[in-house]
């Protein structure tokens, strides 16, 4: 199980030296026991070389969840580019239970079809005939093969687990380094850390990058003028929209779920507490009014209550706050302290901070049973993101002395770090679905 | 590099008596070498029979020094440190601040607080904690007489370390409040 982890990281890295990744996923815990796929490796026609390798790039996602253990080639029993040919036999030999085969054509410059199909292995393995669990065709441009490659991992990953996947998404994240003439930049990456992108740069701290719900648009904080103010950034057009400006704190923007609204943290009143702008209109609305500190707003799923996180009973806990009824109610009791935290998108259970002896970790309560599960093991594990379908969490921690993104899975199984390559990254901020 | 940049703010506002006491000094020392040139000259009756003079100019005391003078070394550090998590102003800090509140009230000068904490919690919440050190040392300045009116602060909570390392030691030098003017 080790050695094939190992043999398809070796592979997968190579393709990544290639490509000039900021960013790089270096899986550090794998999953035993993950389902064993094979993602045969796409047959190119046309002149030259291929433009990716899809398979290679659809294997490392699968992998990447955490659930699946994709057979590296050369342990494959073939490699077939069509459902016809697949031996059933030989890969359930191997216990796959799923295949990916497919074509890349060269149908004029930058231009290619793609053709794959899903085949389930064990209905192959009986005479019904309909074994092919989905099959499509598209057309896609050179530049956009990656993106391609993620949106067919989201349909094998979504057609065997019967969850979306969430391959074809993004992270926002703070790049800090102190060499550079502009310290701090905000860009973006597809969630595998290729396509980096910057959203802005500046010589004074950026902080706390938000997506709209439609992917389109970051909210963050920018000391830019010597005080902290909201921006909103539209990613495509570059349009900057300066949200706040208020006295003291202007904080920890968080689009609410249908887009029209920004809870925020603001201290224009004395202490920091919480507030929710109508993004539209700009009418402001107090929600909490503590004379401890409450910060880190983070919205419910159907955006009717916020959580925040508040030092009104002594150390910062997670509080939970109805928009209707400002019924407060404080949610998390295990641990020192326990901040920063956010719903999961079924709104089962809480992803959080929460401090153990000193130790900062991200850890999952359910909310159903008040269960407390930390996820991590280092000492200061912060600002974690959920990836749209729930299954991952993107978070800043140390190492190799400095401050850097890791993954986690939701079950603390699978883990993996995204160094990069120069300078520190932190606050990142998981992108909603793109497609 | 904020240090620098509260001394040229002072030293643009220097009370007016340190300036013109230095010049007044300055022109008398000058009167006196003429004086003492001339009469030598006289003595001599021109010829300089081997014996020469130069005029020496006088050397003024720094910007710094003369601020030290006038309001204690202590209006020379413009940093208070805190301990892990707390907002309190330490007893060692208090000759800092009460030099500060003294050039304040003389100089009516504005002066931005700022509140910065280590990299331990969570940002946002060190956002927080940084904005209440700063409201800390508005604080004592006001209850040593300075106008609310003078002072402001920003809190940049963890995000500009004065050491980038991660490490106790970095972590004592980030935890801080600066006066900057």
């Amino acid at each position: 199980m080790k050695n094939k982890l190992f043999l398809l990281l070796g592979l997968w890295l190579a393709v990544v030296s290639s490509a000039q990744a900021k960013l790089e996923i270096v899986i550090t815990e794998g999953v035993d026991g993950a389902r064993v796929v094979g993602i045969s490796p796409f047959k190119f026609e046309g002149e030259g070389a291929a433009p990716e390798d899809l398979a290679s790039i659809i294997s490392t996602d699968l992998m990447r969840s955490g659930k699946f253990n994709p057979l590296s080639p050369d342990k494959m029993p073939q490699t077939p580019s069509d459902s016809a040919d697949v031996d059933f036999q030989a890969w359930a030999a191997l216990g796959a239970e799923a295949v990916v085969t497919g074509v890349v054509t060269l149908t004029e410059p930058n231009k290619y079809q793609v053709t794959f199909e899903l085949v389930d292995v064990i209905a192959g393995q009986t005479e019904s005939g309909s074994y092919v669990l989905d099959k499509r065709r598209s057309v896609v441009n050179q530049n956009q093969m990656r993106q391609y490659a993620h949106r067919i991992s989201d349909i094998v990953y979504e057609k065997l687990t019967g969850e979306k996947g969430a391959f074809l998404t993004r992270i926002a994240y703070i790049a800090v380094d102190p060499n550079d003439e502009f310290p701090y930049q905000l860009r973006i990456a597809d969630y595998d850390g290729f396509g980096e992108k910057m959203v802005v740069r500046s010589q004074q701290p950026l902080m706390s990058p938000s997506w709209s719900p439609d992917g389109r648009r970051l909210a963050y904080v920018s000391f830019e003028n010597n005080r902290s103010q909201i921006f909103i950034q539209d990613i495509f057009t570059q349009e900057r929209t300066q949200l706040t400006s208020f006295p003291a704190i202007n904080g920890s923007p968080k689009w609410s779920p249908d887009g029209q609204q920004m809870a925020m943290v603001l201290s224009k009143d004395g202490q920091p507490d919480i507030y929710v702008m109508n993004i539209r209109t700009r009418d402001l609305k107090r929600v909490t009014s503590h004379r401890a500190i409450d910060t880190e707003p983070s919205w419910a799923p159907d955006g009717k209550s916020l959580i925040f996180s508040s030092e009104r009973g002594g150390k910062p806990q997670i509080y939970r706050v109805d928009l209707a009824t400002n019924e407060t109610k404080r949610m998390t009791w295990e641990g020192d302290m326990n901040l920063g935290g956010s719903f999961t998108s079924d709104g089962k259970s809480l992803v959080m901070v929460s401090r153990n002896n000193g130790q900062y970790q991200i850890a999952r309560q359910d909310l159903d049973t008040g269960n407390l599960q930390v996820l991590t093991t280092s000492s200061l594990d912060e600002s974690p993101s959920i990836a749209p379908n729930g299954s991952m969490i993107i978070y800043s921690t140390i190492y190799g002395g400095k401050k850097n993104l890791a993954l986690v899975s939701m079950d603390g199984r699978f883990k993996a770090k995204l160094p990069a390559r120069s300078g520190e990254v932190r606050a990142p901020a998981w992108s909603p679905y793109l497609n | 590099m904020e240090f620098n940049k509260v001394l040229k703010g002072i030293a643009i506002s220097l009370p007016l008596m340190a300036l013109a006491a230095c010049s007044s000094n300055q022109s008398a020392t000058q009167d006196e070498s003429t004086q003492v040139d001339t009469s030598i000259e006289g003595a001599n009756g021109g010829n300089n029979n081997g014996v020469d003079t130069e005029v020496v100019t006088p050397i003024d005391m720094t910007f710094e020094e003369q601020l030290a003078a006038k309001y204690g070394q202590a209006i020379l550090e413009n940093t208070i440190s805190f301990a892990y998590d707390q907002s309190e102003i330490a007893p060692e800090y208090r000759q800092v601040l009460n030099a500060h509140a003294q050039y304040l009230v003389e100089s009516q000068k504005s002066v931005i607080i700022e509140g910065h904490t280590d990299e331990r919690g969570t940002p946002e919440y060190n956002i927080a904690l940084g904005e209440r050190r700063a409201l800390s040392v508005v604080r004592y300045l006001q209850s040593m007489g300075v106008p609310a009116s003078q002072l402001s602060t920003v809190s940049y909570g963890e995000e500009k370390p004065v050491n980038f390392a991660h490490s106790e030691a970095a972590y004592a030098e980030n935890r801080r409040a600066v006066l900057v003017y």
